[in-house]
């Protein structure tokens, strides 16, 4: 099983990752894996109430404690002492109000984490309550509190509306009408590695924080306003994450860590959230609530949409109104639908914080969107795979915010593909033979997926890579790996292009001194942006290479000579030199290559709707196998398929990791996991009580690649990472009402809200 | 309290505080940081280890436990260069994506072939199943402990 050696990364090979050895052998050094000689803890104070206005944080008795070396409040702060990318209402440290449990009210920095601990127990602070909202439409109330009493809407953070064609009024063209209310709870990230980081002031007075963030660069134009620093004092450093998800897309430690960091005195300071403060201060997934009509003609068309959908981002806005208006963008699936009237609300709550999660509120339209159908096809007695390959967009058509498709558009190859699954062609004889007190149901569930960020928002890479003195090459990443595996990609696109194997290449990771800015690690964009980037540098290097190589060969042509795992050879007369060789006639201002890129994106239509829509998207047709238990109500997933268009798979094994990853999210997602704050407090703050899912309760998952190039992409491809994470939810809420014809609006769909309808049915069935 | 220990092959000695917890040991004072913390309640099994060959959860031991024993960390499982089968398979398998959640579950996994050498998919996943994994959805996992048997068996 063992690859043979000096093989060079070939396109559609599987390949394992450059950076799985480091990790197996637990060398890798993650944010959380800094101790040196000589450093101090830092940890913070939080409100444990939802909403107060504060009156005074009580540091004296936290002051004096021995082995203290700093207790920092909001009047510590010398910049602005606000964050949050588009609206900037975040504290770093709280000063007038508490707007939800997780708010920082002081900031402690300790010899040992031992005091550490002592003095954030000693810590006390005055506040006036105030009556909390934890519920989107109450929020909207006139009468409801304030979360935020200077926000110009009020607890609206955004409104936005999108209609098409006739709009509601197309309602009354239709045949058959089906209507729903669907909820989705807060998510957890729930990545293992719990926001971890350490920070100091170099001899220079920079301020040097290496922390787990998916935003180097966003990072360090947030806090030096907030900090009071100039931005070009500022380094971020960031190791391989120990997962992110959308969860480290922004401010989380760097701010505390930052500011720590300026007292006391240029030793380095680390911070390391537990378990339980991450689960209170970490963002979630917006929870939505998303009242859906959708309108058909007797031929099984789509002819109108209504969806009305409140998002709640709780206590700041972070980036919780970009969450719901790309899941706007996708609120009709992955269909033709002429007529729309798409109307959400994101609004300010006393909840958790709100931000991005894998399939950024994509993920939460498509739960409601893909039940909806199902519920049509079976109003009209249709078969729900029928109706979708009716439906499905095609390259040309417009998508339900009326815009056009302009690039590859696979859904239907996908759909083709799962139709011609055994999955699909013997789900009949399956359920047949489920046993006594067990019902069988099959589900499936389409889905898109916007890919990069929103027109307006320019989407670029700068890629960087360096032919060492050994006749190497130093690839510096200037995206985050959260653990994706983008950075391994990047090696295998430059070694296929430069005919190298893994052994040929150095990573850099994100460095704002040493790689260059290329956005976030997020939006489904890291291969493609970067790869783009990347192709263009390297091929400008390997043309350099060819060059200089000539004067080592008795040619005057390059074409007549090829790269080889570390070296040169001449096409005819095989004579090799090693690409050290060929190092040694660079000059040193000769190594560095570097290329831009930037994405393809809307020029029309831009005011369709918030910061403009998305052009190039990715497509999957997923379906699920479930066994219900009708004596206590327990689900299992006992197969799952997903068929996806990301366009031209790269590296089928990392493909496969980022499908397999996402459908086993979004199976937690469907089955159990459900963030509770009640009132505002972390009710599940623990992986014994926030239940994501073991090794027993995913299913061995197939995954079919559509082949559909996308023209655009680097070799092809288009953005894999989050696609898959929303099949799960409509997938299997579509495969128990199969089952036993119960419909759950909510999801997760726990044993005990399927033991609940199926006594209700009963109860319905039986005789009065 | 001092305790003696046989950590990777090698007899050790510590200095410890009676409230110390292993993963700390490991971490903050031997620098092995192979072993990670991801819950430090036992959830997640980011910190097994080996104690006398069997898995053990670092967060929820106390130092002062390890008097006499025979410590195995992830750092102590490789040969020099060479890596143990299955941390061999866990690469060409692909079962490592932010690799947080990949040394408690390498450990686990060895423990688990020493006892039961030919698994089922079935067994190996209820085996793994006190180690928690966000990225992988499990499956490769699976195949690479599966993988790492049939290597051993011939």
């Amino acid at each position: 099983m063992k690859r043979e050696k000096q093989i060079p990364f070939r396109i559609g090979e599987a390949t394992p990752r450059c950076d799985a050895r480091t990790k197996v052998t637990g060398q890798e050094r993650y944010a959380a894996d800094y101790y040196g000689d000589h450093f101090f803890w830092a940890g913070v104070k939080r409100a444990g109430i939802p909403h107060g206005k504060l009156i005074k944080v009580h540091t004296e008795d936290a002051k004096k404690l021995k082995g203290v070396v700093a207790v920092l409040t909001s009047e510590d702060v010398p910049g602005s002492n606000r964050v949050g990318i588009i609206r900037g209402d975040q504290p770093v440290l709280a000063d007038k109000k508490i707007c939800y449990a997780g708010d920082p009210l002081a900031l402690v920095i300790a010899e040992n984490k031992e005091t550490l601990q002592t003095a954030l127990a000693l810590i006390t602070f005055d506040h006036e309550p105030l009556p909390g909202v934890f519920d989107v439409e109450e929020a909207l109330r006139k009468d409801a509190p304030l979360v935020h009493e200077d926000s110009p809407g009020g607890n609206l953070l955004r409104l936005v509306s999108v209609e098409t064609g006739k709009g509601a009024s197309a309602f009354d063209e239709c045949d058959v009408i089906v209507e729903g209310v669907f909820e989705t709870p807060f998510q957890e990230h729930a990545y293992l590695e719990t926001e971890a980081g350490w920070a100091y002031l170099d001899d220079s007075g920079q301020l040097v924080v290496v922390t787990a963030t998916q935003t180097p660069f966003r990072d360090r134009n947030e806090m030096a306003p907030a900090l009071g620093i100039d931005v070009e004092k500022i380094r971020v450093i960031v190791p391989y994450l120990g997962g992110a998800f959308g969860g480290k897309d922004g401010i989380t430690i760097q701010c505390l860590l930052g500011l720590s960091a300026l007292h006391t005195g240029g030793v380095p300071v680390k911070m390391w959230w537990g378990r339980e403060e991450s689960f209170l201060a970490s963002v979630k997934r917006l929870s939505a609530r998303m009242r859906y009509r959708l309108g058909v003609k007797r031929d099984g068309t789509f002819h109108a949409l209504e969806c009305r959908a409140y998002f709640d981002t709780g206590a700041y806005a972070g980036l919780g109104e970009t969450v719901m208006t790309l899941g706007l963008e996708h609120a009709g699936s992955a269909y033709r639908i002429p007529n729309v009237s798409i109307k959400g609300s994101c609004v300010y709550t006393n909840n958790a914080v709100g931000g991005p999660f894998r399939g950024f509120g994509v993920t939460q339209v498509t739960a409601a969107m893909e039940r909806i159908v199902d519920m049509a096809a079976q109003k009209l007695s249709v078969d729900p795979l029928a109706i979708r390959r009716v439906n499905a967009v095609e390259r040309g058509d417009k998508n339900c915010i009326g815009v056009t498709l302009t690039h590859s558009t696979g859904i239907k190859k996908c759909l083709a593909a799962l139709s011609d699954h055994p999955l699909w062609r013997e789900r009949e004889g399956w359920k047949m033979k489920a046993g006594q007190f067990k019902k069988r149901g099959v589900g499936i569930a389409c889905m898109a997926h916007a890919m990069g960020y929103p027109a307006v928002v320019p989407d670029f890479a700068n890629a960087k890579i360096e032919f060492t003195g050994e006749g190497r090459f130093r690839i510096y990443a200037g995206i985050v790996d959260m653990g994706q595996g983008n950075a391994s990609t990047y090696a295998h696109i430059a070694g296929a292009l430069l005919g190298q194997e893994a052994s040929a290449f150095e990573l850099i990771q994100p460095d704002t001194e040493r790689t260059l800015p290329s956005g976030s690690s997020s939006a489904s964009r890291t291969t493609y942006v970067y790869g783009n980037a990347l192709v263009i540098a390297v091929e400008d290097l390997k043309k350099k290479i060819l060059d200089k190589a000539l004067r080592l060969f008795s040619t005057a042509q390059a074409e007549e000579l090829m790269l080889v795992p570390g070296g040169i050879r001449h096409r005819k007369d095989k004579k090799k030199v090693s690409l050290k060789e060929v190092a040694g006639l660079f000059d040193e201002s000769e190594r560095f290559y570097t290329a831009y890129f930037r994405s393809p994106a809307a020029t029309e239509m831009l005011d369709r709707i918030y910061l403009g829509p998305h052009i190039i998207f990715s497509y999957g047709a997923h379906l699920a196998y479930v066994e219900i238990d009708t004596l206590t109500g327990c689900i299992e997933v006992t197969g799952y398929l997903a068929v996806t268009d990301a366009g031209n798979v790269i590296n089928p094994q990392a493909y496969e990791q980022q499908i397999q990853g996402g459908i086993a999210q979004g199976i937690g997602f469907a089955l159990s996991e459900d963030y509770k704050a009640a009132n505002g407090h972390a009710d599940t703050n623990s992986l014994a009580t926030y239940i994501i899912p073991t090794a027993m309760d995913v299913p061995d998952m197939l995954s079919v690649a559509a082949d559909n190039a996308e023209e655009t992409g680097p070799f092809g491809m288009k953005g894999i990472g989050e696609i898959s994470i929303s099949g799960p939810v409509p997938a299997i809420a579509n495969a128990v009402a199969d089952a036993c014809g119960i419909r759950i609006g909510r999801n997760p769909i726990t044993a005990e809200n399927i033991f609940r309808a199926l006594w209700e049915q009963n109860d319905q069935e039986r005789p009065r | 309290m001092k305790i003696s220990f046989v950590l990777n092959g090698k007899k050790r000695t510590a200095d410890v505080q009676p409230d110390m917890r292993v993963v700390d040991l490991l971490r903050e004072h031997l620098h092995l940081t192979g072993t990670k913390e991801g819950c430090g309640s036992g959830e997640c099994g980011a910190c097994t280890i080996l104690v006398d060959g069997e898995s053990r959860l670092s967060c929820l031991m106390l130092a002062a436990q390890l008097e006499g024993k025979r410590i195995t960390t992830i750092e102590g499982l490789s040969k020099g260069k060479r890596l143990h089968p299955v941390q061999e398979a866990f690469v060409e398998s692909g079962a490592v994506q932010c690799g947080f959640c990949t040394p408690g579950m390498v450990m686990t996994a060895v423990d688990m072939l020493s006892r039961n050498p030919d698994p089922s998919r079935d067994e190996i996943r209820e085996g793994i199943s006190g180690n928690l994994c966000r990225c992988t959805g499990y499956q490769k996992i699976v195949d690479a402990i599966e993988a790492a048997a049939k290597d051993k068996s011939r």
